[in-house]
């Protein structure tokens, strides 16, 4: 498994608790969970080219 | 004798939200217990409201989304507990570590979050899954695995205990 598919992976179930438990209705539990889950994954690549850019 | 000073009774602005809402006499009764004050209000509450008002906490940590069949949430309860089982047995098919032992601070902080997993962690141990020891990187990305899995377990657990409080609905 790679790095980023562990990422994708970890945001995606991480995002579905999320939604449900901070959020009331269902509508904006989805909202929250796509919103958690574009954040896990944008931060992470972000930070990942951050480190990159870094360690040359 | 009569306090000197209640909270909110100077300021009602400091009052916080969660003391506002967790005063109402019917959470006051729940907390109680339905069964110490029967009243003309338990008569008419769901069965799934009735009873050992802490019994969704504790049985939603024991086994993931537990505590929402408990209160009949069953599309919730399984979305929260497939996600929490797939991340541990994600994390256990990577060769995640499971914290036995607490020997620094960093181990005492995983442990802490691999027993938020409830029984999925002790028949781990039992069966002897996971590893003793890290040796490939995608063991490292299991062991957060499971940490996680356990620290958003917790969460759902008290998540149900809001339910069943009536402070989320």
């Amino acid at each position: 498994m790679t790095h980023f598919a562990a990422v994708v992976l970890f945001a995606f179930f991480a995002s579905i608790v999320f939604g449900i438990t901070q959020r009331e209705t269902p509508r904006r539990m989805i909202r929250y969970g796509i919103y958690c889950f574009v954040l896990f994954v944008a931060s992470a690549i972000a930070l990942s080219w951050i480190m990159f850019l870094i360690a040359r | 004798m009569r306090p000197l000073l209640v909270p909110g009774s100077l300021f009602p602005a400091l009052v916080r939200y969660s003391q506002k809402g967790m005063a109402t006499e019917e959470n006051k009764n729940a907390a109680a217990g339905s069964d110490a004050q029967p009243g003309p209000k338990s008569a008419s509450q769901p069965a799934s409201q009735q009873g050992f008002v802490y019994l969704p906490l504790i049985v939603g940590w024991l086994v993931p989304g537990g505590g929402h069949f408990l209160l009949r949430k069953w599309g919730r309860g399984a979305l929260l507990g497939g996600s929490i089982l797939a991340m541990f047995a994600l994390g256990i098919a990577m060769q995640g570590k499971l914290y036995a032992g607490a020997h620094d601070v960093l181990d005492i902080l995983g442990l802490a979050g691999d027993l938020g997993n409830g029984l999925l962690y002790f028949v781990s141990r039992i069966a002897g899954w996971g590893a003793d020891q890290v040796m490939v990187t995608t063991a490292d990305y299991g062991t957060r695995f499971i940490v996680v899995a356990g620290l958003l377990n917790v969460i759902a657990a008290v998540d149900a205990h809001n339910l069943r409080t009536g402070r989320k609905s």
